[in-house]
């Protein structure tokens, strides 16, 4: 070993080649990931994990026999799921009067959730191009999971306007598709921009989401292709169909990671076209929210018809869509085994911060709608909004403040940004709070419009709760497949970001006490990799 | 022409694909020879050391994208945004004039007194078909020019290989290099600090 200078036996040790020490994290920096000093450079990986057990760790998820848990609760979920289709067969068959709506109130619950889960859907993309843009590495260790999110809150999303049109099996007439009456869409209504945009971002996210899995799916192959190689037995699909899991795997994931070969003349154009896909999606995100925002924007309706909406929308989809990040990776984190490593309390703060940013920019807009509603002498706006406060829904608009404006101010506190149970608690008051949001904007603004005998109440009915609780469980089970069949994490963007991956040697200084030496090294160069001095100086 | 050819070939570090076969004693094709290293640092000075020594044909496989691999290796840089660039204009320009064909051209229909062909109704489509398109010639320019799919290959074989998805670095360089030869081959990569040096049959 002493051949070694400490620096190579650093990366050898990261590498998995040398044992590591596995140091207690220094106090008052939680689980190690919470360094208030900002020239050292948090670890965004735990545990001085090499690649291997990085690999194994998360590879694991899928490979290895799920938690007990997973079964019961996706049985659970599913049939939840299931009940929807049972619902959405009856809305078919009977009408849409079986929900609430009314003459009055002719937009409800339908719309409130399309416009919550395609909100949801933001932050996913917000983590995968902005902050990509933005070189934000702690991103590695959530994207893959929020891009799933993303996915999933999509097709929850997509469902409500194909069915809260009258006659559902006419839902392809919003789509430029020649037919019998030989007309068109009408490419002037901001609905049929909204297709257009949710159609766009599914698919983009999809490929997107895709295109990051396609090198992770081929260390899956790999792993199963390894196993079958040598030999080991493995389980088998049934016990009487003995085909082994594993020449499954190797075909399933072969298939899917189209023959990539971790190649560095692939990996520069995959890497160009993420960045490519990065910057498209920055706009498309941006848009999709705008968009949907104008189909309220565009009309006349008082509540409706102001030009804060589009990034007033945008922001409070990334504000709600990070509070579901967090309602799924919390739990998450303590359930799977040594997902700590990876999503650390860093991560939790840093979205925390996000959350709290955004929620302001939400209670800005807040202020902001009533403040016009005076300043534009308009009588019909600012009854608009009186009703919202005071008037018959009171009850949802202050539901809205409370869980919006005045929940996440707890997170000014760093002790309440650093416990995941806080921030769980939070995202749920959040996401609550964002679901009453478009349910206020949509159905208070209806129910009072300019002449009194447009006047009306809406009561939800137990198809438009049903649909509504099948979306979650079509949510749920979906992101529970995920994690039983996917990688989890991005492994290959989660191991380029490690210290040890650094082509230079002297990408740590973990716990030799080189930290210092390398830190003004580092400073100096001006590369990243450099002056990771995460655990250095203790 | 010939005379350009042949000045090419004269300057170092140059050369040309060749078509020598070379066989294994028990009669198979060489793919090429198969280095592996077990550290990031140890693969990119290593491929420095190929680089210089003038192999054309080669690559190096990671378990992730080495930074800095580009000059290392010399990459040239990609022309993948220029066709992403194209898909992005036909999508636009595509969504731009659906819109004004069915709306302006062939079905003229009446609502709420607005112009059948003002373009500022279009931008949202025609945006968001443009980036549609970009996405689409992105992911799929990106495989097009890597030569994928593509789900049979000669180092798929060595079970060592399959290490290089998960935590070992690898290089390989192609028979069919004109600079290719066995032994000054193996030599190289044995000089670069490979830890295991193997050849790859077809």
């Amino acid at each position: 070993m002493s051949s070694f200078s400490p620096d190579e036996l650093n990366a050898r040790r990261l590498a998995g080649l040398e044992p590591g020490p596995r140091k207690r994290p220094a106090p008052g920096t939680g689980d190690g990931s919470l360094i208030d000093d900002p020239a050292v450079r948090a670890p965004l990986v735990l545990n001085n994990r090499s690649f291997k057990e990085v690999t194994d760790i998360i590879c694991g998820y899928t490979e290895n026999k799920p938690p007990q848990w997973w079964l019961p609760v996706f049985a659970l979920v599913a049939s939840v799921a299931g009940l929807g289709g049972l619902f959405i067969n009856y809305l078919v068959i009977t009408g849409i009067g079986t929900w609430g709506l009314n003459n009055q109130v002719n937009w409800a619950w339908d719309i409130t959730n399309f416009v919550f889960w395609i909100g949801i859907g933001h932050a996913g993309t917000l983590i995968s191009a902005i902050l990509c843009l933005l070189k934000q590495k702690w991103r590695t260790a959530v994207n893959r999971a929020a891009e799933a999110m993303t996915i999933f809150a999509v097709i929850c999303a997509a469902t409500f306007p194909g069915i809260h049109i009258g006659r559902q099996w006419m839902a392809w007439f919003m789509f430029p598709i020649p037919n019998a009456n030989n007309i068109w869409p009408n490419f002037r209504s901001p609905l049929l921009w909204d297709v257009f945009a949710v159609g766009t971002y599914g698919i983009v996210s999809l490929l997107f989401w895709y295109m990051g899995m396609i090198p992770d799916l081929a260390t899956l192959r790999d792993r199963a292709d390894q196993r079958l190689r040598l030999g080991a037995g493995g389980p088998v699909l049934l016990p009487f169909i003995p085909i082994r899991v594993d020449r499954i795997r190797a075909f399933v994931y072969g298939m899917l990671s189209v023959g990539w070969r971790f190649s560095s003349r692939h990996w520069h154009r995959y890497e160009a076209a993420y960045l490519i896909l990065a910057g498209i999606s920055t706009p498309l995100v941006l848009s999709v929210h705008s968009i949907v925002s104008f189909d309220f924007a565009t009309s006349v309706v008082p509540g409706w018809h102001t030009t804060i909406f589009p990034p007033y929308f945008v922001a409070g989809a990334i504000f709600g869509g990070f509070a579901m990040v967090l309602m799924l990776l919390i739990p998450a984190r303590e359930l799977y085994p040594n997902m700590k490593d990876f999503i650390t309390l860093r991560h939790i703060e840093n979205m925390a911060k996000i959350i709290l940013a955004t929620g302001m920019i939400v209670g800005f807009a807040y202020s902001m709608e009533f403040f016009i509603a005076w300043y534009s002498g308009n009588q019909y706006e600012l009854y608009a909004f009186k009703n919202r406060a005071t008037g018959p829904y009171w009850w949802a608009y202050w539901t809205m403040i409370s869980c919006n404006v005045i929940s996440p101010q707890v997170f000014w506190f760093k002790f309440c940004r650093r416990s995941p149970l806080v921030v769980f608690i939070v995202s749920f008051f959040v996401t609550i709070g964002m679901w009453f949001e478009r349910f206020v904007i949509i159905v208070t603004s209806l129910h009072r419009t300019f002449l009194p005998g447009d006047w009306g109440m809406f009561h939800p009915t137990p198809v438009d709760i049903g649909i509504f609780v099948a979306s979650c469980g079509v949510f749920l089970t979906l992101f529970l497949l995920f994690l039983r069949f996917l990688p989890v994490f991005a492994m290959a963007e989660l191991k380029a970001v490690m210290p040890a991956a650094s082509p230079h040697g002297h990408g740590n200084g973990h716990g030799d006490g080189h930290g210092d030496g390398h830190g003004g090294g580092g400073a100096g160069d001006g590369r990243d990799g450099h002056g990771h001095t995460s655990q250095g100086g203790h | 022409m010939s005379n350009k050819t042949e000045h090419g070939a004269s300057k170092p570090g140059n050369n040309k694909p060749s078509n020598r076969v070379f066989v294994t004693e028990a009669g198979e094709h060489i793919h090429g020879v198969m280095a592996e290293f077990e550290t990031p640092s140890a693969v990119y000075h290593a491929c420095e050391m190929v680089r210089d020594a003038g192999y054309r044909k080669w690559d190096c496989h990671t378990p992730f994208p080495i930074h800095g691999m580009e000059d290392a290796m010399g990459i040239k840089r990609t022309r993948l945004p220029l066709i992403v660039a194209a898909g992005g204009f036909t999508g636009a320009g595509l969504g731009f004039l659906m819109q004004y064909w069915m709306s302006g051209v062939d079905y003229q229909i009446v609502v709420q007194g607005k112009p059948f062909a003002a373009w500022e109704p279009f931008v949202p489509i025609t945006f968001e078909l443009g980036i549609l398109f970009s996405a689409f010639s992105a992911i799929i320019g990106m495989l097009a020019i890597n030569g994928l799919p593509r789900w049979h290959h000669p180092l798929f074989k060595k079970t060592r290989f399959l290490r290089s998805s998960q935590d070992r670095f690898f290089i390989a360089i192609e028979a069919c290099d004109g600079k290719f030869d066995p032994d000054q081959t193996r030599a190289l990569l044995e000089r670069a600090g490979a830890q295991s040096i193997e050849l790859v049959e077809e």
